[in-house]
């Protein structure tokens, strides 16, 4: 399942993790730490910088069983979004 | 309609992805860089929803030290165990690194670069190690060996030998050994 881009900034996401500047394993520890704050079917955004994130949150995603839904580049932030499954 | 019931998996494949496992990894190395990687791997496992234990043994048991040693107790160790004790690095952040250390000249400049990219340092790993409840194991044996005791090393860990080690590697289905 990949949305667009455009698809994608048009999801206004209910929960942003900041996860820019600090490098790996750091992006998935953040989104660990707040993914209990969504709701079930909700939208998380997450923030980074470091560019192995890009593979890093879709293989957090399938092992803890979330929908990965894609990313994007922009002002040399990297954007990913998932749908929080269970 | 088209799809016979078999081959409409779908909720079936969410349960298989998402199964729990374990990851064991034994910490042998003393190297700073090393450490990096086994408490890298460990929380990125956690983080993943993974059982993690970590055994710490000889050059591994470094790590474990804290950063304030303990003042009083006369300790009952041999003075060869107390030389062990005294020549080995203090706590985590005054391990060298296994390449380019340089009497920890090299190491300085690594955590600088780290530092300037964000990077954990050991000491900051292992503490979100905790906050992650992995299990971290100190070898009783070794800590003999070195003359290492209880109070010298972090709140917050068990103590057990080769067994204990065996009998968690058992159920994982990771195994490392750093």
């Amino acid at each position: 399942m990949s949305a667009s881009v455009e698809e994608l900034k048009a999801i206004a996401s209910p929960v942003v993790v900041d996860a820019r500047g600090v490098s790996c394993p750091g992006p998935i520890l953040a989104a660990k730490k707040q993914i209990p704050s969504v709701t079930v079917g909700n939208v998380m955004e997450v923030l980074a910088t470091d560019s192995g994130t890009l593979k890093d949150i879709p293989a957090w995603c399938r092992k803890m069983g979330h929908d990965f839904l894609g990313s994007f580049e922009e002002a040399g932030a990297i954007h990913l979004f998932l749908r929080k499954a269970k | 309609m088209l799809t016979p019931p078999w081959r409409n998996t779908s909720q079936y494949q969410r349960k298989q992805v998402t199964k729990m496992s374990k990851k064991t990894i034994i910490v042998f190395s003393g190297d700073y860089d090393r450490m990096m990687a086994a408490f890298i791997i460990a929380n990125g496992a956690a983080a993943m929803d993974d059982e993690v234990t970590m055994f710490f043994t000889f050059w591994g048991l470094s790590a474990l030290r804290k950063q304030q040693k303990p003042v009083g107790g006369k300790s009952d160790n041999s003075f060869l165990q107390n030389m062990f004790g005294g020549m080995l690095p203090k706590h985590a952040e005054k391990l060298g690194l296994s390449k380019f250390n340089f009497g920890g000249a090299g190491r300085f400049m690594m955590k600088k670069v780290m530092k300037s990219e964000n990077v954990m340092t050991v000491a900051e790993l292992i503490s979100t190690a905790q906050e992650q409840g992995i299990k971290m194991i100190a070898c009783t044996m070794s800590m003999d060996v070195l003359g290492i005791s209880k109070d010298e090393l972090i709140d917050g860990i068990e103590y057990a030998g080769v067994a204990t080690y065996l009998g968690e590697a058992d159920e994982s289905n990771v195994n490392l050994f750093i």
